[in-house]
């Protein structure tokens, strides 16, 4: 039963990482009907700065919560940073131009960032500076929690609080909203179709780099392609919740992590990879808008 | 029609290929070897301290003289730590540059990838550290100038049973490395032969980051000790979050973990864990002294095994050169084959009929962030 | 026969006898490798047009099919083959006889594991489609991964150990430009003929061909089915051409590779993804330090293609007409 609780509790945290990545997808897939391939490279290009950005500040030689949150913010802001660019240089010109052409180009950024990351920052893998100290901070009996762990639970989940409240509380909020519900619509209502959508890149990059800052601090090793199986495992999460919810991306996450984790625990670790892919072609096949998602009619 | 399409690409190719192909190897003077190594990726350090033991081999011999009346000259390419990649490699340095014997690879399964295309060119080929039998299992031209699996599973086992008194053993193996497999087979037998018990027998892939799931199922089967005969990339972070999930019990490994990295990575996670390799820099001999020395004032640090093993290879390779009078395969086969107490600074070398090396291996002990010699066992 | 026809059998055999004796002795082992790998990724480029540029379903997951047959076809070898050929004596014409069998097999294979993905996968439209096919291609490459008798995480030696003396691999760039004819040509007629034209129908309007009475999900089965059947077949020579194979060779960025390859020449021409595949498989091995360089390459050239030219270098347009009467559009 101990046994249990802890896989339980390895799993919620793992999967919270896949629920910050798959929100990015989500909401960018609310509001353009795109995957956006390189979103998991995204999560990598978090990983990375913050490690860069750590060097460059000289911390790791200490442990120190305030480098970690500064870490964090720099990350956030860089991956933000890129997000819009990315929407802006390879996705903007093709919008409107069926839902072929972005799915290409968002591989072929996809590629990009992999390929051009393994030449920039060497193919070898980092070692993420121990920014916080690694210490047990609750048992009960056998069952451990380290403040690590602790930290990627609590930041993950008030950011998704936080993304929460912008999207049901702000005026952005709502414009996403409205562009996801009906974009050209939304358009005509005077809402900023283009800078809404900059935005949700944004943000979805945002919380992409958090994750990457946060898979640093609990399992330290970095390198150009950690984003593509993590992406594409937050993208079956994204599917598995209902891919356009955002509630949904977040208890798809957990929900995989959480599977992943009890898979390994008591079956076979070969079978990690593969539980994600299974998942993705049973939701697909026999739910395909997924566990919050509303069936959808195609308009002929 | 369609000859018409196939004789277009294949003129494109065969142009492109005519201007590519003035390619070959080096001229008369020199006599071209070729390094298979893991440069880059994960095991980056695996090649590249082999690679460094090789170089510092060649410079001392060409500095004498080189072999034959001629200098060796050492090709390294590089395959990434990616197991295909060592095939395409070997056939680089076989094909392109003409070596006439192939050094590497440090891994096992690498080794494995690369072994047939030397097979194939008839061109020997010495691997500095692949431990697992199969590499040398069979082949003409393959050989070893280290010890096999069988051998340091069952060193780890007995070390285990006799030095830390563990009866109940748990193993943490890496299911896409032949490496791994490997040595986690031998130990499982050995443990059982002894009378221990194998607790819990889990598996991770190289590349993994995460591990609490595995390591929570070992630490409930409360084990005295674990396995992880691994690299030492994985076994950074294993050791990790091994003491977060609280298990204080010792982590044992092989050769795999001989790299700093493990230091680096696992850092005071590590203290206290044990491994089996093929030489300490620690130790008292002599040659082991004046090599260490050499190294460091050649690179800086110390070296580590494969840096050891790496220069210990190229120098048989050298001697067997002499022997040989001549670099065409066969003849140098034989003579690498003929290898017999030969004096390396991982300890004295003869090659068996199976184009093995008999050695003895020792146990080190992390301590104080550092490798620290423990104890010798003999390879009777 | 009529003598025309008779005269082109008879060059493209000369063409084949060319390849087989004369090229290897001009040119070293290196490039007859790399001359072998352009004409697999022919026969796997075009598999994929059929079903991506063709009938405009959107698969991303192709390798998973060649490992298929990699896989398949290679354990068929070892497991029978070498028996097969050791009691034949090994001679040249038993080599000759014996060498479709093993890419047959592949093929089957991988046409097989094409129907259990085509018939749920196809229900899905566009990037549903697309990552349905991803996610089969994944769960076939580590399904292969966990099968011991090939090899699993330790790739798979095309070596039997009870007949050692056997050399199972087939390097003879005849056989492998000569499936690659063949391939082109299967496709070529199935597409540019009267029934074909039902492939691009589903194409160009899905709904449209329905309501026509175009048994919409039969075809597409049907070009997911022909697709696979050669993506194993693709497969399968390279299985026998490395004489080694590891499910690393088939991961989705190999699948991304064929997918540029299709993207890159021309969504819809056969030519179009021949020279794409020659190109872009050849010139990053010939160039030597463009190594790294080579998938940086193809994102950019994918990036730029899409949003510049999103036909592609053909476009629609086939440098060959295929079928007069059915043909791609030449100029209109």
């Amino acid at each position: 039963m101990e046994n249990l609780l802890q896989q339980l509790l390895n799993g919620v945290t793992w999967g919270s990482i896949y629920a910050l990545i798959a929100l990015g997808y989500t909401m960018v897939y609310g509001v353009l009907r795109l995957i956006n391939f390189a979103h998991g490279e995204v999560y990598m290009i978090g990983a990375m700065s913050g490690f860069y950005v750590a060097r460059a500040l000289g911390l790791g030689v200490e442990p120190s919560l305030l480098g970690l949150i500064g870490v964090l913010v720099a990350s956030m802001a860089i991956c933000g940073v890129l997000g819009a660019t990315i929407e802006r240089v390879a996705y903007r010109p093709l919008r409107g131009a069926g839902r072929l052409a972005p799915l290409i180009t968002a591989i072929g950024v996809s590629l990009f960032l992999q390929n051009a990351g393994q030449l920039v920052f060497g193919a070898d893998p980092k070692f993420f500076p121990p920014l916080l100290r690694a210490s047990e901070v609750f048992r009960a009996g056998h069952v451990a929690i380290t403040n690590i762990q602790l930290t990627v639970l609590v930041t993950a989940l008030l950011l998704m609080g936080a993304l929460e409240f912008i999207v049901q509380r702000t005026r952005f909020g709502r414009a996403m909203r409205a562009v996801a519900y009906d974009a050209p619509a939304a358009a005509l209502m005077g809402v900023p179709v283009d800078r809404v959508i900059s935005g949700t890149f944004v943000l979805g990059s945002v919380l992409a780099a958090a994750a990457g800052i946060l898979v640093g601090l609990s399992n330290p090793k970095i390198d150009p392609l950690m984003g593509l199986m993590p992406g594409l495992k937050a993208f079956v999460a994204a599917v598995l919740g209902g891919i356009g919810s955002v509630p949904g991306a977040m208890v798809g996450g957990l929900l995989l992590g959480v599977i992943e984790t009890l898979v390994t625990g008591y079956l076979s670790s070969t079978y990690r990879d593969a539980i994600a892919f299974v998942i993705l072609v049973v939701i697909l096949l026999y739910r395909p808008t997924g566990l919050f998602g509303a069936p959808q009619t195609e308009k002929v | 029609m369609r000859g018409v399409l196939r004789a277009a690409v294949l003129g494109l190719s065969l142009a492109s290929a005519a201007i590519g192909c003035s390619g070959g190897s080096g001229g008369g003077d020199s006599i071209v070897v070729g390094h298979v190594a893991s440069m880059t990726g994960d095991t980056a350090t695996f090649g590249r301290s082999a690679d460094q033991g090789m170089r510092m081999a060649i410079e001392e011999i060409n500095a004498k003289g080189g072999v034959l009346g001629k200098k060796l000259d050492l090709v390294t390419e590089d395959d990434r730590s990616v197991t295909e990649e060592a095939r395409t490699a070997a056939q680089k340095l076989l094909q392109r540059d003409r070596v006439i014997a192939l050094l590497g690879e440090v891994a096992s399964s690498r080794s494995l990838a690369a072994g047939p295309e030397a097979e194939r060119a008839k061109v020997p080929m010495i691997s500095p550290g692949s431990t697992n039998p199969k590499v040398t299992e069979g082949k003409e031209y393959v050989f070893r100038a280290c010890f096999i699996d069988p051998f340091q599973g069952a060193v780890m086992a007995r070390f285990a049973a006799q030095e830390l008194h563990a009866k109940r053993l748990a193993i943490l193996f890496d299911f896409k490395q032949d490496y791994s497999v490997g040595l986690a087979e031998f130990f499982r037998e050995t443990v059982k032969k002894d009378g221990g018990e194998i607790v819990a027998d889990e598996r991770y892939t190289s590349g993994d980051i995460e591990f609490r799931a595995q390591l929570t199922t070992i630490r409930a089967a409360n084990p005295d000790a674990i396995f992880v005969p691994g690299y030492y990339t994985e076994l950074g972070l294993i050791a990790k979050q091994a003491r977060e999930l609280g298990i204080t019990v010792p982590l044992l490994g092989g050769d795999g973990w001989d790299s700093e990295k493990t230091l680096e990575i696992g850092g005071s996670a590590v203290e206290g864990y044990y491994f089996s390799t093929h030489y300490a820099a620690d130790s008292t001999d002599p040659r082991v002294q004046e090599f260490v020395k050499r190294f460091g004032e050649k690179y800086g640090g110390t070296p580590d095994a494969m840096a050891a093993l790496g220069y210990d290879t190229a120098r048989i390779l050298a001697d067997a050169l002499t022997r040989a009078g001549s670099t065409e395969g066969p003849k140098l086969r034989d003579a690498i084959a003929a290898t017999q107490n030969f004096e390396g600074v991982t300890g004295k070398i003869t090659i068996d009929e199976h184009h093995n090396a008999r050695k003895d291996a020792v146990v080190l002990k992390i301590e104080g962030g550092k490798f620290r010699f423990y104890r010798n066992v003999s390879a009777e | 026969m009529n003598p025309t026809r008779l005269a082109q059998v008879g060059v493209a055999l000369a063409v084949l006898a060319g390849l087989h004796w004369l090229v290897p002795l001009g040119l070293n082992a290196y490039y007859v490798t790399i001359l072998s790998r352009i004409g697999i990724a022919v026969v796997a480029a075009v598999s994929l047009q059929l079903v991506n540029g063709f009938t405009g379903q959107f698969s991303i997951g192709h390798a998973g099919f060649m490992a298929l047959g990699a896989y398949s076809s290679a354990a068929f070898s070892v497991y029978l083959g070498a028996g097969l050929l050791d009691a034949a004596g090994d001679a040249g014409l038993a080599r000759l006889l014996y060498f479709p069998l093993p890419l047959v097999c592949g093929g089957l294979v991988a046409a097989a594991a094409g129907l259990v993905v085509a018939v749920p996968a196809l229900r899905l439209r566009g990037d549903y489609l697309a990552i349905a096919t991803l996610g089969a291609g994944e769960i076939i490459r580590i399904a292969i991964l966990n099968v011991d008798a090939v090899g699993g995480a330790r790739g798979f030696s095309l070596a039997a150990a009870d007949h050692p003396l056997i050399d199972l691999r087939f390097d003879s760039l005849a056989g492998v430009y000569g499936v690659a004819a063949l391939t082109v040509l299967a496709i070529a007629r199935l597409v540019y003929s009267g029934g074909g034209l039902a492939f691009r129908a589903v194409r160009e309007d899905e709904v449209a061909a329905e309501s026509l009475g175009i048994p919409t999900t039969r075809v597409k089965v049907e070009a997911f089915l022909v697709a696979s059947f050669f993506a194993g077949v693709a497969g399968a020579l390279f299985a026998h051409s490395e004489g080694y194979i590891h499910t690393n060779s088939f991961s989705f960025v190999r699948s991304f590779e064929l997918v540029a390859f299709v993207v890159l020449g021309g969504l819809g021409s056969l030519s179009g993804a021949i020279l794409a595949a020659a190109t872009l498989t050849a010139a990053p091995e010939l160039l030597r330090g463009l190594g790294e360089w080579r998938m940086v390459l193809y994102a950019v050239l994918l990036i730029a293609t899409m949003i510049l030219r999103p036909q592609g270098l053909l476009g629609q347009r086939e440098l060959l007409h295929f079928g007069r009467k059915h043909g791609a559009p030449r100029s209109e």
